[in-house]
C-alpha cells in the first residue's frame, strides 16, 4: 500500500459533503472516481492534497508521512503534503501572466529552490513530454484549451510529486481537444505515475484506470476493477449511473 | 460695498490692458511652482501612499480582527473627512500642540494618508476580482500566502487597478492645489500671489487651470501607454 486516506470526513456549513472516507492507493495504479455531480468526488480529490481541510481524517504516504487533521495540521506539515501530489484542474488555472516555461518552473524555482538552469531543462523536457516543446515562450491566451492543460500537467509534474491528482481535467475541452490531454494521461500512466483521477469518461477510465470508485451522496457506493464497476456493477446506485452516461 | 465691487472691476479691466504681456510674465514663475512643488508633492504623496495602500489592503483581506479592524477604521476616518481639515489637521493642528512640521511635509503626509486610504480599496478590490483557481494552482505548488500573493496575485491585480489608480493620481495633481492654504508656493499659490498684486484674477486661475489640465494630459498618455503594456498577456 502505498497512499491511504481514512476516515476523511468533509462538511460545508451543515452539508456533509464527505461522510468517513476511505481509500487506498497502490503505488503505480490509477485510481478513477465516477458519481453525479455533488457525489463529493471533486471534495475527496481537493482533500488529498489539503486544498480543502477534513475536519476529521489521516493521509499517509507510505510510512514516511501522515496528516491527521483532527488535530490542526502545521502549516509545515501541509507544505509537504501539497509537493507529494500535483494538481491538474478542470479549468487549467494557468498564471496568465507568465508564459507556458515560466508556468511550468513557478513550483521548483521559487518554492523548491532548485537551480535555474536544472529548472529551466526540467521545464523544457516536461513541456516537451506534453508535446509544446515549440510553445516554451507562449502566454496561456495564445494556446488553445488542450495546449492549455497540457501545460496544466506539465506544472504539476514539474514539482516532482509523488501523486497525480486530476479534477476532471478534460470537462472544460472542446470535444476534438480531448483526446490530446487524454493521450498525454494515457503517457503517464504508461510511465509508471500513481494517479487519482476524477472523470466524466468512462471510456478512458475503462481503458486506464486499475480501480474505478463510485461515489454518491458522500460515499463511497462501490469500488473495484473497471470490468466490474464500469460493466457488471454490483450496486443497483451504480448500475443506474452508469446507464444514465451510456444512454442519455 | 458697491463701491468697493466696481472699484476691483475697474482694476481688473485696467489690467486686462496688457493681458498678453501678464500672461507671459506670469507663466514661467508658476510652471517653476509646478516644477518646484506641485509634481514632486504629487509624486511623493502617491508613492508612499500606493506603500500604505497595499499595507492597508493586505490588512483588510486577512481573517485577524486585530489588523482588519484598525485598517477599516483608518479607511473610515480619511473618507469620513474633507482632505482640507486633515491638511489643517497635520499643519495648523498639530503645529498648535507644539509639533511643528514644514508646510511641505506636512502636505506630503496629509496627501499620502488621504490617497493610501481611497487606493486601499481599490487595491483591495483589484486583489478580490482575481480568481479563486489562482490562489489553488498556486497553493497546489506549495507556494506560502505571501508568495502567492506578491508573485501571482499581485501582478495581475496591478493590471486591474491601473484605470482607477490612474483616476486617484490625477485628482491628487488637482488636490495638490490646497496645499496653497497651507503656505506651500505651489502653482495655484503662485497665481494667487501674482493675482494678489495685479488683480487679474480671471487671467491667471484660467492660466493656473490650464497648466493643470496640461499636466493632467500628459498622464492620461503615461496611463494609455502602462495600461497598454500590461495588457500584452491578456487575449482581446
Amino acid at each position: 500500500m502505498f497512499i491511504s486516506a481514512k476516515g476523511i470526513t468533509k462538511s460545508f456549513g451543515n452539508l456533509e459533503v464527505l461522510k468517513d472516507i476511505d481509500i487506498t492507493i497502490d503505488k503505480g495504479n490509477i485510481v478513477a472516481i465516477i458519481g453525479p455531480s455533488g457525489s463529493g468526488k471533486t471534495t475527496l480529490l481537493r482533500c488529498l492534497n489539503a486544498l480543502e481541510m477534513p475536519e476529521k481524517g489521516t493521509i499517509t504516504f507510505d510510512d514516511n508521512f501522515e496528516i491527521d487533521f483532527a488535530q490542526k495540521p502545521k502549516k509545515s506539515v501541509i507544505k509537504t503534503l501539497r509537493l507529494k501530489s500535483g494538481m491538474v484542474f478542470q479549468s487549467y488555472n494557468l498564471f496568465p501572466h507568465k508564459t507556458a516555461l515560466q508556468n511550468v518552473t513557478e513550483g521548483p524555482l521559487y518554492v523548491q529552490k532548485k537551480n535555474r538552469q536544472v529548472v529551466n531543462e526540467l521545464a523544457r523536457q516536461l513541456l516537451d513530454k506534453v508535446g509544446l516543446a515549440d510553445k516554451l515562450n507562449l502566454y496561456p491566451h495564445q494556446l488553445s484549451g488542450g495546449q492549455q492543460q497540457r501545460v496544466g500537467i506539465a506544472r504539476a509534474l514539474a514539482i516532482q510529486p509523488e501523486l497525480m491528482l486530476f479534477d476532471e481535467p478534460t470537462s472544460a475541452l472542446d470535444p476534438e481537444l480531448v483526446g490530446e490531454v487524454l493521450k498525454v494521461m494515457k503517457d503517464l500512466a504508461n510511465e509508471g505515475w500513481t494517479m487519482v483521477i476524477v472523470t466524466h469518461e468512462l471510456k478512458f477510465a475503462e481503458q486506464v484506470a486499475d480501480k474505478v470508485l463510485f461515489m454518491d451522496n458522500g460515499v463511497v457506493v462501490e469500488e473495484g476493477p473497471p470490468e466490474q464497476v464500469l460493466k457488471n456493477p454490483l450496486e443497483e446506485r451504480t448500475r443506474q449511473f452508469i446507464q444514465r452516461i451510456m444512454n442519455p | 460695498m458697491a463701491k468697493m465691487f466696481l472699484n476691483s472691476y475697474l482694476y481688473s479691466i485696467a489690467a486686462d490692458m496688457g493681458g498678453w504681456e501678464l500672461f507671459q510674465n506670469s507663466l514661467w514663475p508658476m510652471i517653476l511652482g509646478g516644477i518646484k512643488n506641485t509634481i514632486p508633492l504629487t509624486f511623493v504623496s502617491f508613492v508612499l501612499g500606493m506603500f500604505i495602500a497595499l499595507l492597508t489592503a493586505v490588512m483588510r483581506l486577512s481573517t485577524t480582527k486585530l489588523l482588519t479592524i484598525p485598517a477599516r477604521m483608518y479607511v473610515s476616518a480619511i473618507r469620513g473627512t474633507p482632505l482640507l481639515v486633515q491638511l489643517f489637521i497635520v499643519f495648523f493642528g498639530l503645529g498648535s500642540i507644539g509639533i511643528t512640521i514644514d508646510p511641505f511635509p506636512s502636505a506630503v503626509i496629509a496627501f499620502s494618508l488621504n490617497v493610501g486610504a481611497y487606493s486601499s480599496e481599490i487595491i483591495r478590490a483589484s486583489i478580490q476580482s482575481i480568481p479563486k483557481g489562482q490562489w489553488e494552482a498556486a497553493t497546489t505548488i506549495g507556494m506560502s500566502y505571501s508568495q502567492t500573493l506578491i508573485r501571482i496575485i499581485i501582478p495581475q491585480a496591478t493590471r486591474v487597478s491601473i484605470p482607477p489608480l490612474s483616476n486617484t493620481f490625477i485628482s491628487l495633481v488637482k488636490d495638490t492645489s490646497l496645499a496653497s492654504l497651507i503656505l506651500v508656493t505651489e502653482l495655484f499659490r503662485k497665481a494667487q500671489e501674482i493675482a494678489a498684486r495685479t488683480y487679474d484674477f480671471m487671467l491667471l486661475y484660467i492660466e493656473a487651470a490650464m497648466l493643470y489640465w496640461v499636466i493632467c494630459f500628459i498622464l492620461s498618455i503615461v496611463q494609455d501607454k502602462i495600461e497598454h503594456r500590461l495588457e500584452r498577456y491578456v487575449a482581446r
